[in-house]
């Protein structure tokens, strides 16, 4: 949902061919609050990628004296941590973490689940049964519960929080990609190719890929948030990034004995993963809308 | 266009059909209940069998539902049938391996109804076209120009349109590109399925006369399928009737426009006048809906529609008889003519 | 219809049985031996033979995993390592505490979303709609167990008005509700945001209808829009509702975890960190059950709200 509306109609100008890029590009580029929304996730993923440059201090380093500094101090703009660590530093450096365990499932989710989705989807039959019927498996467990789970038994550390998160996004990418593809399997386009004599590798690519890639890239951008929350969730639970690293959710954790002392710091990871998540929320719905062809 | 030699001519005069069919049948599995188990078969295409000859325009005629696409479908092996044969130009299709297959597909090409289902919204029209000639090995440069070239031929400047994409385009100039990607192939035979049906009756037109233009022009044999008797009576050698998936009766189309015999061709001829285009043929006044092609009735299909109806009707289904030079009916009611050998 | 039913209710068990099968699988899952973990770490070979016999470890997989799930079948979830209690009264207890916390918070998600939803679509396009379409962005991506940090910064740290963990012990209904009322507030966002957006869409449907236009234009009869309002839109929230409320009983983990409330949540998290496999499994067993049973029934609810959904 885009808090700014959309334009019902866009305009194809006379004459000028329009790219479906081109169109979507356009939809963008009106939408406020996706532009915002995208600066933000762009200064976001820069400073995390540059947090070994920009990052005043070492994220490791602290003494015990500095303990639970308050923000606004002239070395520790955003004050340390419990053990004194300087929570600017740290929060550039959890960034990069959060990101990355938050970003690796969704990423191998869409390969994974489009591969799958897509066979089962074109192959049909007992095939697309086996497939299915197993993801749905997957979908006896609400999304937290089944993370927590795999982590629980593989036990914490990034390498297992990617695994049990991917596990969460590939059920969820399969059935998108699926039915995708049979949704334009069924279309005449794809007999027209068939009866041109083009064999199943050129349909896939040109014909079923180009269609599907669009919209199960669009679902996956949307799962997203939920993947960051959870990733950050696991660490939270110390099921996850293992300390002594920075990470959104594992700062979170660690601070959460600090409230009574200081209020203001324990807080701050926590709004980093809800800034994120917002950000790319509002970025994958108004690529939702804009991706949406109206015909 | 010379009107076709009559059926008897086959074997002796020496031109051999280019495509024909024997006893096609195609029966759709109804699967239903907890353990998805078949329930009931649809009986889309039952024992077809026809011919088409060289450079002549076969026309299926027949209401929704009849089976005219399952068997267009059929011949280019879109769907495997459950029995019979197809053979073209002298090749049975039925048998072809995949390489065989994908040569005998470059010389029978499929022209869809539907405009808008049948182009790549994600290709431009250049691109579509130019894909089947991809497809069978023609380099990047030289498909790019053949398929501009065709682009031009059925009315769309590439300049202009070459790098539009479908939703760009109108529902005719959508078709005229499906007429170019089936063409650029250089095919034999062009069974056209529905082209126009979907089409506003003055698009309609235009794109019956580029058919027929573009046939004299490269040699084409037409399989034309449609629902619509005014369209079949105009493009049309031969004419095909088909109803719940079988053939009712096959003639010129001035045999079957001067005197239909099958009691269903008369009904559909009778709703459909030809001096009133505008009355289409989609619900014709014959008694009642079209049986469930589910559960066809038994003996003659159209038994329970029929005013002439007998007892015998019920029990096995008519085969055809010929009444005429080159004119069949699967009726009861009619006696084999004697036909001069 | 009945049928479609029979169809969903047949469909439910070879997922129930797929779901038994990874629950099963966590054992081997886990890092090192799962006997490791029972035996005292001086003991003899001939010992831990004995265990593994005895825990049905030395038969081949699928014939433990059918033994397993027989005895699952009947109520018997093995012993918890830590407690040595059955795991079946320990579950029970906590999936008790996890119901009263869900079903709160399912409410309130349900009053406030149908009030932001509704509030969002008669406002439609001025600021009222921009705030509460806002509120549901915010609900969606908010990162539940920090703003049950925030809560108890803001209510139990700053105001000191409400407890910031556990349950009450013995302190009757009101100290009961008072420990609730945080939790229930930080579950509550996530399916508050989804309510609102199908409120206020389906909301938004109906007053686009041309009777509805005609009615309002005529200024007369604003109870009579709204009570159309409500009814139209009342299935779809129902559905979501009833899906949510089966995220909520196994999303609220983390809930349970800021704010050591003692349901399911709380066992799970215990039951991770003492490596208490039988524990783990237990509870996530059931709540896949509950979940998968919470599902066919939302089906089939649907099913009779609306009749065109049984049309496979």
């Amino acid at each position: 949902m885009s808090v700014v509306a959309l334009p019902q109609e866009v305009s194809t100008v006379a004459g000028a061919p329009m790219s479906y890029w081109r169109t979507v590009a356009w939809r963008l580029a009106r939408d406020r609050a996706t532009l915002v929304a995208g600066a933000i996730l762009l200064l976001i993923a820069v400073s995390a990628l540059l947090a070994p440059w920009i990052a005043p201090h070492d994220p490791n380093a602290g003494s015990i004296r500095l303990r639970l500094a308050p923000i606004g101090g002239a070395t520790h703009p955003l004050g340390t941590d419990e053990q004194g660590r300087d929570m600017l530093s740290r929060l550039l450096w959890g960034g990069r973490m959060t990101l990355v365990a938050g970003l690796t499932p969704v990423v191998v989710a869409f390969l994974v689940g489009t591969v799958l989705g897509v066979i089962a989807g074109y192959a049909g039959g007992l095939t697309n049964t086996l497939v299915m019927r197993t993801m749905d498996v997957f979908y006896a467990f609400p999304a937290v519960l089944l993370a927590i789970a795999i982590s629980g038994a593989l036990g914490p550390g990034l390498p297992n929080t990617l695994i049990s998160l991917s596990i969460v996004f590939i059920p969820r990418v399969v059935r998108v990609a699926e039915s995708a593809t049979v949704q334009v399997k069924g279309l005449e386009f794809v007999a027209a190719a068939r009866a041109s004599g083009a064999g199943v590798w050129p349909i896939l690519r040109h014909h079923l890929l180009a269609n599907i890639l669009g919209p199960v890239l669009v679902f996956a951008s949307t799962q997203v948030s939920l993947s960051i929350i959870l990733a950050a969730g696991l660490s939270f639970l110390g099921l996850g990034v293992t300390p002594p690293a920075a990470e959104w959710g594992l700062m979170l954790n660690t601070l959460r004995q600090s409230i009574y002392v200081n209020a203001i710091v324990p807080a701050l990871p926590g709004l980093a993963i809800f800034v994120t998540s917002m950000a790319f929320n509002l970025v994958s719905d108004g690529l939702r809308d804009a991706m949406e062809i109206r015909s | 266009m010379s009107p076709t030699p009559g059926l008897e001519a086959r074997g002796r005069t020496g031109t051999a059909p280019l495509l024909l069919t024997r006893g096609l049948r195609k029966h759709f599995p109804l699967r239903g209940g907890v353990l998805q188990r078949v329930q009931a078969w649809v009986r889309a295409v039952d024992d077809v069998t026809f011919d088409v000859k060289p450079g002549e325009t076969l026309g299926i005629v027949g209401e929704s539902g009849c089976g005219k696409s399952t068997l267009a479908r059929l011949i280019l092996r879109l769907v495997e049938p459950d029995a019979g044969s197809v053979w073209f130009d002298g090749e049975d299709v039925r048998r072809a391996l995949p390489g065989r297959m994908k040569r005998l597909r470059r010389d029978m090409q499929l022209v869809f109804q539907d405009p808008y289902a049948s182009l790549n919204p994600r290709l431009t029209i250049e691109a579509a076209v130019a894909f089947s000639l991809l497809v069978h090995g023609v380099g990047r440069a030289e498909a790019r120009d053949k398929a501009r070239a065709l682009l031009g031929r059925v009315g769309l400047d590439p300049r202009l349109y070459g790098r539009r994409y479908p939703h760009e385009l109108s529902g005719g100039q959508r078709q005229r590109v499906n007429i170019a990607r089936a063409l650029v192939l250089d095919p034999k035979l062009l069974l056209l399925d529905e082209p126009v049906s979907a089409l506003d009756k003055s698009v309609q037109a235009q794109v019956l006369n580029l058919l027929q233009g573009l046939k004299t022009e490269r040699a084409l044999t037409y399989v034309f399928i449609s629902h619509d008797l005014n369209v079949i009576e105009y493009v049309s050698d031969r004419v095909l009737v088909m109803y719940l998936g079988q053939v009712v009766e096959t003639g010129t189309a001035e045999a079957l426009a001067e005197a239909p015999k099958h009691p269903y061709t008369q009904a559909l001829f009778a709703s459909a006048p030809s001096m009133d285009p505008d009355r289409r043929m989609e619900r014709p006044p014959i008694a009642g809906d079209p049986p469930n092609p589910i559960d066809p009735p038994s003996g003659c299909r159209f038994r329970t529609r029929c005013a002439f109806a007998m007892p015998k009707c019920a029990e096995v289904p008519p085969p055809p008889v010929t009444v005429a030079p080159s004119h069949d009916v699967a009726c009861y009611l009619y006696e084999p003519a004697t036909v001069p050998a | 219809m009945w049928r479609y039913v029979g169809r969903r209710l047949v469909l439910a068990i070879p997922t129930l049985l797929g779901a038994s099968i990874i629950v099963f699988a966590m054992v081997h899952l886990a890092p090192g031996d799962p006997i490791a973990a029972v035996m005292p770490v001086d003991a003899s070979k001939e010992q831990v033979e004995a265990v593994k016999k005895a825990y049905g470890f030395d038969q081949p997989l699928p014939v433990q995993y059918l033994k397993w799930l027989g005895r699952v079948v009947t109520g018997d979830l093995g012993k918890s390592i830590a407690t040595r209690r059955a795991v079946i009264l320990d579950v029970r207890d906590a999936l008790a505490n996890s119901l009263v916390l869900a079903a709160s918070s399912s409410l309130m998600a349900f009053v406030a979303g149908i009030a932001l939803g509704l509030l969002a679509a008669f406002r439609q396009g001025r600021a009222l709609d921009k705030i509460a379409s806002g509120i549901a962005v915010i609900g969606v991506s908010v990162p539940h167990y920090w703003a049950g940090i925030i809560l108890i910064i803001i209510f139990s740290v700053q105001l000191n008005w409400l407890p910031a963990m556990g349950a009450a012990s013995d302190g009757g209904v009101v100290d009961y509700a008072r420990h609730m009322a945080l939790p229930t507030i930080a579950l509550a966002l996530i399916p508050l945001g989804v309510i609102a957006r199908v409120v206020r869409s389906a909301a938004l449907d109906v007053l686009a209808q041309e009777f509805v236009l005609a009615l309002r234009a005529k200024g007369l009869a604003h109870r009579r829009v709204f009570t159309h309002v409500v009814k139209n839109a009342a299935p779809q929230t129902i559905t979501v509702l009833g899906l949510q409320f089966g995220f909520q009983l196994g999303g609220s983990v983390l809930v349970e975890a800021v704010f050591s409330w003692p349901g399911t949540g709380y066992l799970l998290n215990l039951a991770i960190f003492q490596r208490d496999i039988p524990v783990l499994q237990g509870v996530i067993l059931v709540l896949a059950t509950f979940f998968v049973l919470l599902n066919l029934l939302v089906d089939v609810l649907q099913t009779f709200i609306d009749p065109r959904i049984a049309r496979h």
